[in-house]
């Protein structure tokens, strides 16, 4: 496309022909609110705080920035003057009029963008427009989060991930006018429906109407507990994270403060469910291998992320054979902890609490499942989000960014680069294949990195020939993907051997419990591949980069487990599922 | 909001198979879901969980996009009619005419509100907007009868008329 | 499928039954000697004229006349006030609220006697000197009919009727002698602007739509038809009376843009327009006028129909469109224009009912006839539907840049019961109140929008002194507060808190600050709104304001009503020497709010009754009750 020259607030700009406002004032370094707005998936110019006035030689007019597209050379941009801000507060002033205004207790507070803006735009009467306002019950019919529309500013951001990225679609906009509410059909509670737990409405919501069910306090209270042995451990995505919470730039990986800080909050136990991972790592490729040589059902398909799995529930039960029986690394971790290592530090079960900090909110969900109990008891107490994590660790006043770099405690605490880059889609795939590569072949320690299920495309494929026999291999992160590679699968349009899904788009480093970015973030950053090279550089940057190397898993199998696969094995890591209807 | 109390569902196979046609009619159309809303609550008379999921199921449509869409549209109800569905034209017209005193009139008369249905299914009461009969103004219809010209007073008799 | 030969010649064989269908024809060659023609529009048919109807066919049946007169059930006459409405050619004579029991009389004297039954006649048109015919009427004479030109005079659920007034002449015309630029142009030419809102120039649509997108695999042209302005009802008129009308030109405009599908949305509120369309498609379709190759060219074009489901905003063109894709009826943000991305994101355009009514008429006269009407900016002629406080309700056609008071007063017949004329509202929820001075003001486009008001889509809507201003904006307020689709936050939220300003104001709690914050506001939602429905919202309120800021100021200033409408605002009391004392009033209160004082008129033999202000809730029933008229309000 051409070049137009246009000027926003008199500066030159040059930008190609159709870019938006929005882009083109971004470009120029200035930054236009937005509420709605979210590139390609909520492009619906609703909630109009990105009004700005645009000359196009017809005179000054108010248009949406984030969907406005410039057409017109010299055409003049004005994103600050008198008419835009007054616009811009008159909004902001509607919306308060309609929102439940208890900033002080809620858990936005701080991150809030409407807060945000406010306090930007000086806004003075958060009454000016009061009047009439809906009531709402909460919704706390979900096991991992509650829905407030007392607090909903219907920018419809967790509507447009729900159904575009997800396509589960168990939330929407329902009635009309000023009765327009987000919910589900017939006001089901979201517990009823067959929502994933994915959280990714969380992650992309503005304010305070969404929010995961916090366990900060019965997790503050086990640890003061002296009768109960508290275990924490940390998914690999988590420490490609939590730094954001604490000013750090997107993508830098804070394994080591955040060791010390769990640590100093007074868990008994620091483990690392990338240990669980590569666990992971020896039952699934020996599942794998197993059925590819035996004529067992295939594709394989991963059962790593809880979203994806309760997915496949709802909506693929008839592909449920195809699911790995493997149970997810950190309930490996929670179950391995309640019985191997229960035994060896001489606790009961029931006198173990296993705490997992996860990117994740299906976990809270999955934690819940029935088989996952491998010693009678869960194979994990609580799951926190990353969010919580960093709530917690303010509240306890820890100095993030002040404390030191400390390792995860032994022995679950030992984890290969494969186990580490599970947190980014096709890390679980390349993982599994460095292993079955070396078995296949019998070179032990030849690491092969495949480049080709890397990355943030949706969708990746890939052929790997190993000693002559050809492996076909499909990655999909976030379940509309996933819904369009397995209605291929299904149809038989697609052969595939292996399937790596996560639920959640660019894999567990963009959760539904990761730190929230708002939209001026989100819309100019790909948080999935920022993070995701902190999990790869870690890899990269390892020795031990193969899991089946582990040591400390190697020792649990020869003092526990006798090998992957065993029955053991089966009892303790392994899980079922059922199938369930679409609501 | 589904919270109306109304009759329980009741719909026949053979109603089941009228909409499994009408669905299959508008196979490979894009814009299906209207015209096939439009002929459940026909075959229907109302649109309650129990169609909205066969519709889901079969169109291949979350259940709470087509929940949207009815939840959206005056036209469509989540709720059965009445024997005799009266409806108030509240058009400018009749507005001016003092429709709106005959609505009143009628929720008080009938003891409901609008959208709702009397306890014996006899009678259920809406606002309409124009129906075009504004030479008649102010204009009520009762199923397919169109009274015009109408005074509060008028209201009972016209009742009366339903037995 | 016919060839265009065998449809001239169905044209050519209609031709004399069409002729007969004037005052005083002397047509010879129709097969009947009489034609009745019967309203069978929404307000006839809702007055039983289909009863009517059929009553005269049998009639006609047992008088051995069935072969001599025609029974016709044609579309809207326009005088709606007046239906039904029964019109016996050739002799012009104008029925008007005729009765089913009244048949077997028109029967026996006019139709066998030729005697008029002058007291069924309509009053105007019976005069000292004779009776008149309907187009010497007030209502009828100044009107001038092209978009309503079929309506009352064919049978809608006939296409040869429609042929025989030359339709899908026009069609063959462009498919046969002109380019798709040519019929661009003429309509360019012909200064044609959309009917149904905004006004804009229907050429350049369609040339943008041809244009825009030079590799588009699929167009689309549809048809507005969801006619929603409360008291606009023309478009319903036009399908109801003439359908093939619309067919004819939306296969043009597929033509001329390069669409092979058309989308009629039409309201399910209209069952009759829904029915004779589908008849016409049908009918279309088996003469090949819609379909593969039409006229045995290498043009397909065909017609579906949507039903809408009773959104008001699916008029806006985008919701229109979001919705014929079976979502919520919300309107998408534009640019991208649906010239350019319309329906399922292909180019389309979407003109009204009465936009395409205009078209065949300007293809087979010519853009300059065309243009030769109306005012420089606005051409041709303009359907109003007249309501509220006026004498002759119903629907009119006039020239653009007539005024308001030719239309109300001499068309409309003025305003009844001796009230004085206040306002007129055009352009229903999206318009404007326009005030006496403005009454001598050439009705076009730019001239409403000056005065605070706009066409849209044709709805006149007459106000007498007992309407409340204020009042009357509270009511279009609450239209919009109830069809907005809630998508964006300042039509969402903004028309609902400047409802409950209004609220305030007709409760007599505003101040005069209150009214600034209103004026604030319905600025704010005009240059802020996503849409066409919340960027008009407030102009029944800015034009009241503007017009009648003194009825605003009383109810904010004096907490009076000065119509008497805002009950809060109003007071019943008995005046003590007009009252008899009957106790009616008493008897008649729901809340018992009246009682027998003391007080005894001179010359009356009863107390007076007084009522307790405290306790009385403003009915009004007492007023109503009142024969000495001693209650009076205020």
């Amino acid at each position: 496309m051409a070049d137009i020259n246009i000027k926003i607030n008199g500066i030159p700009v040059t930008v190609p022909k159709g870019t938006t406002v929005l882009e083109a004032a971004h470009m120029a370094g200035v930054d236009i609110p937005t509420f709605c707005y979210m590139k390609e998936i909520n492009e619906i110019g609703a909630c109009r705080i990105c009004m700005v006035e645009i000359n196009e030689g017809r005179g000054f007019r108010l248009v949406a920035a984030c969907v406005y597209p410039l057409n017109v050379d010299g055409a003049e941009i004005l994103t600050s003057s008198p008419k835009v801000l007054d616009s811009r507060r008159k909004t902001l002033e509607l919306i308060l009029s309609t929102h439940e205004k208890k900033c002080l207790s809620c858990v936005r507070s701080g991150n809030c963008e409407l807060q945000t803006l406010c306090t930007e735009m000086g806004i003075e009467d958060v009454d000016a427009y009061d009047g009439e306002k809906h009531v709402y019950e909460i919704d706390n019919s979900a096991v991992h989060m509650y829905r407030d529309n007392n607090k909903c500013i219907l920018c419809r951001r967790c509507v447009a991930v729900c159904s575009k990225w997800q396509g589960v679609g168990v939330i929407g906009a329902n009635e009309r006018g000023f009765k327009t509410n987000i919910g589900s059909a017939f006001e089901m509670g979201l517990g009823e429906t067959s929502c994933v737990s994915c959280g990714q409405c969380i992650a992309v919501c503005p304010v305070g109407a969404l929010s995961e069910k916090d366990y900060t306090n019965q997790v503050f209270a086990a640890i003061a507990d002296p009768s109960k042995h508290v275990i924490v451990q940390t998914a690999p995505a988590v420490r490609a994270a939590i730094g954001e919470e604490f000013g750090y730039p997107i993508g830098t990986n804070t394994e080591g403060k955040m060791v010390a800080a769990l640590r100093r909050l007074g868990f008994d136990d620091v483990f690392d469910t990338d240990w669980g991972a590569d666990l992971t790592i020896m039952e699934e490729a020996t599942e794998f291998i197993d059925r590819f040589k035996n004529g067992g059902t295939l594709p394989l398909m991963t059962s790593c992320s809880p979203g994806w799995v309760k997915y496949c529930e709802h909506y693929f039960p008839d592909l449920l054979d195809n699911l790995s029986s493997c149970k997810s690394p950190h309930q490996m971790v929670g179950a391995i902890a309640k019985t191997y290592y229960a035994e060896k530090i001489g606790k009961k079960p029931e006198d173990i609490i296993v705490v997992s900090v996860m990117p994740c909110t299906a976990k809270k969900y999955e934690c819940q499942r029935d088989d996952e109990s491998a010693a009678g008891v869960p194979d994990v107490d609580y799951v926190l989000t990353t969010r919580e994590l960093a709530r917690m660790i303010r509240r306890a006043g820890l100095k993030f960014t002040a404390l030191p770099d400390e390792d995860f405690d032994n022995p679950l605490g030992l984890s290969s680069g494969a186990g580490d880059i599970f947190g980014a889609t096709g890390g679980v795939m390349e993982a599994a294949l460095r292993t079955a590569y070396c078995w296949l072949t019998g070179n032990n320690e030849e690491v092969v990195e495949f480049q080709e299920v890397r990355g943030t495309d949706g969708i990746k494929r890939s052929t790997v020939n190993i000693n002559g026999t050809e492996i076909k291999v499909a990655v999909a992160s976030g379940l509309a993907n996933a819904k369009e590679l397995l209605k291929k699968v299904q149809s038989g349009e697609e052969k595939l051997d292996f399937i790596e899904i996560m639920g959640c788009p660019g894999g567990c480093v963009n959760g539904g419990g990761q730190p929230q970015q708002p939209a001026s973030v989100r819309n100019f950053e790909d948080l999935r591949e920022l993070r995701a090279k902190a999990l790869y550089d870690e890899d990269a940057g390892k020795t031990l980069r193969l899991s089946h190397l582990n040591e400390d898993v190697q020792k649990l199998y020869s003092e526990y487990l006798d090998r992957p696969g065993s029955h053991k094995s089966h009892k303790t890591l392994h899980t079922s599922y059922v199938k369930r209807s679409v609501n | 909001m589904a919270t109306k109390t109304t009759v329980p569902f009741n719909g026949t196979a053979e109603q089941e198979a009228k909409l499994l046609a009408v669905i299959a009619d508008h196979k490979g159309d894009p814009g299906a879901l209207m015209p096939v809303l439009q002929q459940a609550q026909e075959i229907y008379g109302y649109l309650p969980i129990e169609v909205q999921k066969i519709i889901s199921n079969e169109m291949e449509i979350p259940l709470e996009k087509i929940y949207g869409v009815v939840t959206f549209y005056a036209q469509f109800s989540l709720y059965p009619k009445g024997k005799y569905n009266i409806s108030v034209c509240l058009g400018t017209a009749c507005y001016v005419k003092g429709s709106g005193d005959i609505y009143d009139k009628l929720q008080e008369v009938l003891g409901i509100g609008d959208g709702e249905c009397t306890a014996d299914g006899k009678f259920s009461l809406e606002a309409c907007r124009c129906i075009g009969a504004c030479g008649l103004a102010p204009v009520l219809t009762v199923n397919e009868d169109v009274y015009g010209r109408l005074t509060t007073d008028k209201v009972k008799e016209i009742l009366d008329k339903y037995e | 499928m016919k060839t265009l030969q065998e449809i001239q010649q169905i044209r050519d064989a209609m031709h004399p039954e069409l002729e007969l269908r004037h005052e005083g024809s002397q047509e010879a060659n129709s097969k009947y000697e009489k034609h009745v023609l019967i309203c069978a529009g929404t307000g006839c048919t809702s007055s039983a004229s289909l009863t009517i109807a059929k009553t005269l066919e049998e009639e006609l049946e047992k008088n051995g006349l069935s072969d001599k007169i025609q029974v016709i059930r044609t579309g809207c006459f326009g005088l709606c006030a007046l239906g039904p409405i029964m019109i016996v050619y050739p002799e012009g004579t104008f029925y008007s609220r005729i009765k089913a029991k009244h048949v077997s009389q028109i029967v026996q004297e006019h139709l066998i006697n030729g005697n008029p039954v002058k007291e069924l006649l309509y009053d105007e048109t019976v005069t000292e000197d004779g009776i008149k015919s309907l187009n010497e009427t007030s209502f009828y004479k100044k009107q001038h009919r092209v978009a309503l030109r079929n309506c009352g005079v064919i049978n809608p659920e006939n296409i040869d009727e429609y042929i025989g007034k030359d339709g899908y002449q026009a069609l063959a015309k462009v498919v046969k002698e002109m380019t798709p630029d040519e019929v661009i142009q003429t309509i360019l030419d012909s200064g044609l602007r959309g009917r149904g809102g905004g006004g804009f120039p229907t050429g350049m649509k369609w040339k943008l739509a041809r244009t825009i997108v030079p590799d588009a695999d699929q167009k689309y042209v549809c048809c507005n038809a969801d006619e929603g302005d409360p008291g606009a009802f023309m478009d319903r008129s036009v399908l109801e009376g003439d359908p093939h009308v619309v067919l004819e030109a939306m296969a043009i405009a597929g033509y001329a843009i390069g669409a092979t599908q058309g989308y009629i949305y039409v309201r399910a509120e209209y069952p009759i327009a829904v029915e004779r369309l589908k008849i016409a498609i049908a009918q279309a379709r088996e003469y090949g006028v819609l379909g593969k190759n039409i006229f045995g060219s290498d043009f397909s074009f065909d017609i579906d129909l949507r039903l809408g489901a009773g959104a008001f905003v699916c008029g806006e063109e985008t919701a229109l469109m979001t919705s014929i894709e079976g979502n919520r009826g919300e309107p998408r943000p534009r640019p991208p224009f649906p010239a350019e991305k319309g329906l399922y994101q292909k180019p389309t355009i979407l003109n009204n009912v009465e936009t395409y009514a205009n078209v065949p008429q300007i293809i087979l006269n010519g853009a300059a006839w065309f243009a030769g009407m109306g005012t420089e900016k606005s051409k041709g002629s303009k359907v109003f539907a007249l309501g509220g406080k006026i004498k002759n309700t119903g629907l009119v056609e006039v020239p653009m840049g007539t005024t308001l008071r030719e239309v109300i007063e001499e068309i409309g017949g003025g305003i009844p019961n001796g009230k004085k004329f206040k306002a007129a509202q055009t352009g229903g929820p999206s318009g404007g109140c326009i005030s006496a001075e403005n009454y001598d003001v050439p009705i076009d486009y730019d001239n409403l929008i000056a005065i605070g008001s706009m066409m849209g889509s044709g709805g006149l809507i007459v106000m007498d002194e007992d309407n409340c201003m204020v009042d009357i904006a509270k009511f279009f307020l609450e239209f919009t507060v109830d069809e907005s689709c809630g998508k964006c936050t300042p039509c969402r939220i903004g028309t609902k808190r400047m409802y409950e300003m209004l609220e305030k104001i007709t409760k007599g709690q505003a101040t005069l600050e209150d009214l600034d914050k209103l004026e604030e506001l319905c600025y704010y939602v005009k240059a802020n709104s996503l849409c066409g429905l919340g960027q008009t919202a407030p102009n029944p309120v800015l034009s009241t304001l503007k017009n009648f800021r003194n009825e605003y100021e009383a109810h904010v200033l004096a907490k009076k009503c000065p119509a008497g409408v805002c009950k809060d605002l109003m007071s019943f009391s008995i005046v003590p020497d007009k009252c008899v004392g009957c106790g009616l009033c008493a008897k008649n209160c729901p809340v018992h709010a009246i009682s027998q004082g003391d007080y005894i008129a001179p010359g009356k033999k009863r107390a007076a009754f007084v009522i307790d202000t405290q306790k009385c809730i403003k009915c009004g029933v007492c007023m109503g009750n009142c024969r000495p008229n001693a209650i009076t309000k205020g």
